[in-house]
Order: C-alpha cells, then sequence, then structure tokens
C-alpha cells in the first residue's frame, strides 16, 4: 500500500530523517515508534504529502506522493500531531467543510457525518463550537475528520498525546476498531500502546529505521536475542533449513528484498555465532554476500522509550 | 470549482461572524460618510460622489489588507493549513476560494453605501454618469487592493505582517505617481502606469476607459498569481 524508498529529508541543514525505506502493506497496522524529534513527524508529512522529500521516493497505493499528490491525497486520512481544527466552526459545521473538500457528495457527507459522530462518540457535542471542546474531544474531532471519507490509508501522528488516561484508552481501542479496515501507520513514543495497537513496530531514531519487526519480537530481542542479518546466493528451500541446523540459533526468517535473498537470524545474547554461520553456508557451496548484526543499539533506545513515559 | 465554493463560503461565514470583519465595514461606513457629507457642507454644494470615492480608495488602503490578513497567515499560524494541504485540493483554489470570500464582504460593504447616491437622487439632480463609472472603479479597485493583501496573508503566518506589508504595497502603489515628479522617459511612465491613482481618475470623471479596467483585472491576476506560487513554494521549504 505504501513503499518508501531512500526517504532522506533535510530542514535547512539539518538532517532529520536520513535514507529511511519501508513498506506497509494493505490492511496492516504500523506503528512508529521514536523518541521526540526521530523523524516520525517528517515522515508522515511526507506520506501525506504535506511536503517533498529532499530525496527519495514515497508511492502510495502506486501514486507517487509528489508526481500524483491529488491522488495520493484523495487516498489518505491524517491526523497531525496538534491536531489543528478550525476553533471557530461548529463539530458539524467543521466535519461537513472537510468532506467537501474531499470531493465528497452532499448526501454521502450528511451521511457519513452520522457516522463518524457515532464512531467517535461525538453525539452530544455535535452542534458545540470546536473552540470550546476540551482536548480530548478535539482529538475525536480530528479522528473523525480524518475517517470521514473512508481513506485507504490512515496517517495518525501521536493520536494519544495529550489526553487523559480514559480517554486514550478509548481512543486505542477507536484505532484498534479500524485498522480491522483499513491501513494504519500511526507514531508514538510509547511502546506499550505500540506493542497494543500494531502488528509491525518500525523504531526510528535520530532519523534512521534501527529495528523492524512485530511488537512480540522486539520484546524477545529485549530480552537478550541478539540478530544477524546475512545475504545468501542459494535456494532458499534449502538454505532456511540448514541455517536453522546451527546450534545455538533459535529463529530464522527468509525476507527477500529486490532481488536480494535476506534471512534475519536469531540467537541468544552473548554468542557469536558469525563463525558458524557463514562456515555452514559456505561448505555447502552457496556464496555468503553479506552479514551483518542489526539491532545492536536496541537496548539503548528501548530504555528511552520505556522508561520516558509509562502506561 | 466545488472546492473553491467551500472554501469561500466558509471564509464568508466566518467574516459574518466575526467582530474583525464588523469593524473593518463600521470603520468604512464612518469614513466614506465623513468624506460624502464634506461636499455637501461645502458653501456651493455639489451633487457628486468625487470626495466618497477618492475617500474610499484612501480608508480601502488600510481597510482591504484588514479583511485579508487573516485568511491564511491564521491557518499556518493554527496549523490548519497541514490538514488543507493533504486534502485533494489544487493551490489555486484555496486562493481563488479565500480571494473570493474577502471579496464578497468587501462588495457587501461597498454596498452599504449606496445610500449616499439615493440621497443625492432624493434631494438633488446628480449626474449619474461619474456615479456609474466612480463605483465600477472603486470595485475594481478593491479588488486589486485584496489580491495583494492575499499575497501577503500567504507569505507569513504573523497576521501583523501581512496587513502591514500588504498596506504598505498598496501605499506605494496608490502614490507610485506623485514619484515621477512629472519627468519623462520610460521610468516615469512606467511608474505613472503602475501607479493606482492615476488609473482611478478617470473613473471618477465618468469616464470608463478600458486600459484602466485592463490594468486593474492584471494586477489583480499578477497579485493572485504570485499568491498561488507562493502557497506552492510552501510545500518545498
Amino acid at each position: 500500500m505504501i513503499q518508501v524508498r531512500g526517504l532522506t529529508h533535510y530542514y535547512g541543514p539539518h538532517l532529520a530523517v536520513q535514507d529511511v525505506s519501508f513498506g506497509v502493506k494493505k490492511g496492516e497496522v504500523l506503528g512508529f515508534l521514536g523518541p521526540n524529534g526521530a523523524g516520525k513527524t517528517t515522515t508522515m508529512r511526507i506520506i501525506t504529502g504535506f511536503m517533498p522529500p529532499t530525496r527519495g521516493q514515497v508511492t502510495l497505493a502506486d501514486f507517487d506522493v509528489v508526481e500524483q499528490s491529488l491522488e495520493v491525497r484523495r487516498r489518505v486520512g491524517y491526523l497531525p500531531e496538534t491536531v489543528p481544527l478550525y476553533t471557530e466552526m461548529p463539530v458539524t459545521g467543521y466535519l461537513k467543510y472537510m468532506g467537501t473538500l474531499r470531493g465528497m457528495k452532499s448526501k454521502q457527507i450528511k451521511n457519513r457525518i452520522r457516522d463518524v459522530i457515532d464512531i467517535c462518540q461525538l453525539g452530544d457535542y455535535h452542534k458545540t463550537i470546536i473552540g470550546k471542546l476540551s482536548k480530548g474531544f478535539r482529538q475525536r474531532v480530528g479522528i473523525a475528520q480524518a475517517i470521514l471519507h473512508e481513506p485507504e490509508v490512515l496517517v495518525l501522528d501521536e493520536p494519544t498525546i495529550g489526553i487523559d488516561p480514559i480517554q486514550v484508552v478509548e481512543t486505542r481501542k477507536l484505532i484498534q476498531d479500524l485498522g480491522k479496515q483499513q491501513t494504519v501507520v500511526l507514531s508514538s513514543h510509547i511502546l506499550p500502546e505500540v506493542s497494543m495497537i500494531c502488528s509491525r513496530v518500525l523504531i526510528i531514531h535520530q532519523g534512521r529505521i534501527v529495528a523492524e519487526d512485530t511488537p512480540q519480537n522486539l520484546a524477545l530481542s529485549l530480552q537478550g536475542v541478539e540478530q544477524l542479518q546475512v545475504e545468501v546466493g542459494g535456494p532458499p528451500a534449502e538454505v532456511l533449513p540448514v541455517l536453522r541446523r546451527v546450534p545455538g540459533v533459535n529463529e530464522v526468517t527468509h525476507r527477500p528484498q529486490q532481488n536480494r535473498e535476506l534471512y534475519t537470524i536469531r540467537f541468544q545474547r552473548g554468542k557469536d555465532l558469525r563463525d558458524e554461520i557463514s562456515r555452514s553456508i559456505v561448505s555447502n557451496g552457496w556464496s555468503l554476500l553479506s552479514l551483518q548484526a542489526v539491532g545492536m543499539s536496541l537496548e539503548d533506545i528501548f530504555l528511552r522509550l520505556t522508561t520516558h513515559e509509562e502506561l | 470549482m466545488r472546492t473553491v465554493q467551500a472554501v469561500a463560503w466558509k471564509e464568508i461565514q466566518i467574516y459574518f461572524s466575526n467582530p474583525m470583519a464588523y469593524i473593518v465595514a463600521l470603520i468604512f461606513m464612518a469614513v466614506t460618510g465623513f468624506f460624502f457629507v464634506v461636499d455637501l457642507t461645502d458653501p456651493f454644494p455639489e451633487a457628486s460622489l468625487s470626495n466618497f470615492f477618492f475617500g474610499a480608495t484612501i480608508v480601502l488602503i488600510l481597510l482591504a489588507p484588514a479583511l485579508t490578513m487573516r485568511l491564511l497567515a491564521e491557518e499556518q499560524k493554527l496549523g490548519t493549513i497541514e490538514l488543507l494541504l493533504t486534502s485533494p485540493v489544487r493551490d489555486w483554489e484555496v486562493i481563488v476560494g479565500k480571494y473570493l470570500s474577502s471579496l464578497v464582504f468587501l462588495l457587501a460593504m461597498i454596498g452599504f453605501t449606496l445610500y449616499y447616491p439615493l440621497l443625492l437622487w432624493v434631494f438633488g439632480r446628480p449626474d449619474p454618469g461619474p456615479i456609474y463609472s466612480g463605483y465600477l472603479g472603486l470595485v475594481l479597485y478593491s479588488a486589486a487592493a485584496l489580491s495583494i493583501g492575499i499575497l501577503t496573508s500567504t507569505l507569513t503566518s504573523n497576521q501583523i505582517i501581512a496587513f502591514v506589508v500588504a498596506s504598505g504595497i498598496l501605499l506605494l502603489m496608490y502614490f507610485a505617481t506623485l514619484g515621477t515628479g512629472g519627468g519623462e522617459g520610460i521610468w516615469s511612465t512606467l511608474v505613472t502606469e503602475i501607479g493606482m491613482r492615476s488609473h482611478f481618475d478617470d473613473f471618477e470623471r465618468g469616464v470608463i476607459d478600458t486600459k484602466h479596467i485592463v490594468y486593474f483585472l492584471s494586477v489583480t491576476a499578477f497579485f493572485l498569481f504570485l499568491s498561488i506560487r507562493a502557497l506552492e513554494s510552501r510545500r518545498w521549504r
């Protein structure tokens, strides 16, 4: 659904995002995890077509965010971090306006407004001027406008920041429900939140992706598992069992990437399996094209994420 | 087109529910009313609106930017521009929609002054020609003035800056003709031609010259074009 390749962005001389690549599949809920200033918002702004990247390419539903910006914007619902709303407008008036901007027909808007007000539990406040709503309710209006036009992709920047704990729980529940039908990309700096909602997590730190995995595996690596990434020139069906048979290896996953046969190998921290692995590959007559350790600094980042703010 | 309409309609609603716009309208009525009365209190009063037109163009140097300063600067300040520009909306639709809303409000303001000529007709026998042409000129002048305000509002998130810069540009363009000192040569001609006042005179006298109509429409188009470009460049900055 979303393909990000070699994304780099500078603000003046300041490097915000550096060579970030990832993909999001249809129906996936992807979490962007990282401390403040890691480059989450920048990446999201580029995906939503708010600004173009300095370098790199982003496509959404096969449309380029720079070249075919309008097509991309038609398919995205976006909740910026600051939840910018027109404070002098009433809730329904605002939603109607946003619906028109998204090219919805007025009848369709009417029906959808009823739906989203229901979904976001704004029933009692639909006539209230937005400026008079509390932060939590404004957040809901923000989500309501993002899902109004039933976008294929939902981009939510820190959707639970600055609202009270009960509303946080409700908002998470809401996002989980939305994730059943839509592709969702959300950012957060709270680890437990991401592991609760997301099917896959990208950890971004100082503008780079430092880890990418399911929340479960990330939790594993936190418990002292190390990862190696190897590229092998050989038939995957045969390579996989051989790698798995190397003593000390916990798990091997095969992830092909643009004609490259990549494997991620997990093993208990403290052992150095590089020697065994390379020997077993070469002795089978395949070529070892690359071997690198990944996620070494994970613990460090996790520490920041988990101590920074708890649930 | 629906988008332009939606943007314009939303802004018009905000104008009519906003004290700022009413204050602008009030000052406009007070100042133009004053200039209108000046003609009538003369020992030899003249049933004409030429003083009113002069006063209106002067006061609009301040009031037109006051109407437009909020339109894009506030979106940038509040960050709502992020949602606006990530909606499937073209940049020109945003600019034109916002511009039209300010034009509608200013036309409504001008509409309220129509009772001045009405009074002239009730109590005297004014020459209708200069009144018609004067109003046409005033509308064209307003259209140009607002487009300048739109540009400065696009360029900054600070409404005060948008206001001051637009007023400054307008002031310079209004009085540009004075700067030539009646000299000759290409530069004098150029500056004279840029001057708004020199293009307004004929309308006040009752002359409708296509040249002047083209001038005001070109100025409007030029500044709206720059505004669209400026908004586009926001994406690249």
